[in-house]
């Protein structure tokens, strides 16, 4: 059984309820998990891959005229 | 307010000087006339509720992420990804480059939401380089992390292209 980090310190994945969900658009890939405790968050890990990097776009030259 | 993905303003004219170092070192006259150093970047994450954008010019405290497990100043990146360049005409090319290792914020606890990443360099006074944003956050001790996107042309995390 897997050990999560949790508030509550460290727990046996069996006795959490977990949840999952992900964002996948144009700007990101995200992945996330979190783990309850009777009603509790206790555990919320997040996973982002950026797909837009930032860009600087324009660089020009002066003629000489 | 809000957080505004883009390059930073003083990066461009930095780049000019060289007060930047990228992957391998190979700038021997800044410190050094015979013994190149590298530059250690970092990352800070900040709150939804700040204001990082192009006129950012050195990482602040102000408006960054504090919690359970994070150090003020964020996470060391590793950059030894030598930067590249490629022509798109006889006019235009991109320069690019891409850390070689993601951001990575173990085992923390952020509990306002944040969304962007400033990533800056330590070594040259923290100047800034980038912000970079992404869906708002919170971790409840656990781990976030920002893996890197591919190191090409059209995707790397930094690129400086000419048109």
């Amino acid at each position: 059984m897997a050990i999560i980090t949790t508030t509550k310190g460290d727990m046996d994945e069996s006795l959490l309820e977990k949840r999952e969900g992900n964002v996948d658009n144009d700007h990101e890939a995200t992945t996330w998990v979190e783990y309850w405790l009777e009603g509790e968050l206790v555990h919320r890990s997040a996973h982002v891959t950026l797909k837009q990097p930032a860009t600087f776009a324009g660089g020009e030259t002066a003629s000489f005229s | 307010m809000a957080n505004t993905q883009t390059m930073c303003t003083s990066f461009l004219g930095e780049l000019m000087s060289a007060q930047h170092q990228f992957g391998a070192s190979t700038i021997t006259s800044r410190t050094s006339l015979t013994s190149p150093t590298g530059d250690t970047f970092k990352g800070a994450l900040y709150l939804a509720s700040a204001t990082m954008n192009a006129t950012a010019t050195v990482y602040t405290a102000t408006g960054e992420v504090s919690g359970t497990g994070y150090t003020a100043g964020g996470v060391t990146v590793a950059t030894a990804t030598t930067p590249l360049t490629s022509n798109t005409s006889i006019t235009a090319g991109v320069g690019y480059v891409t850390p070689s290792a993601n951001f990575i914020y173990t085992t923390v606890t952020l509990s306002t939401a944040f969304d962007a990443v400033l990533f800056y360099n330590n070594t040259q006074s923290n100047k800034a380089v980038s912000v970079h944003t992404f869906g708002s956050q919170t971790i409840t001790a656990g781990t976030f992390t920002l893996t890197q996107p591919s190191n090409t042309s059209s995707t790397a995390l930094i690129r400086l292209a000419t048109t």
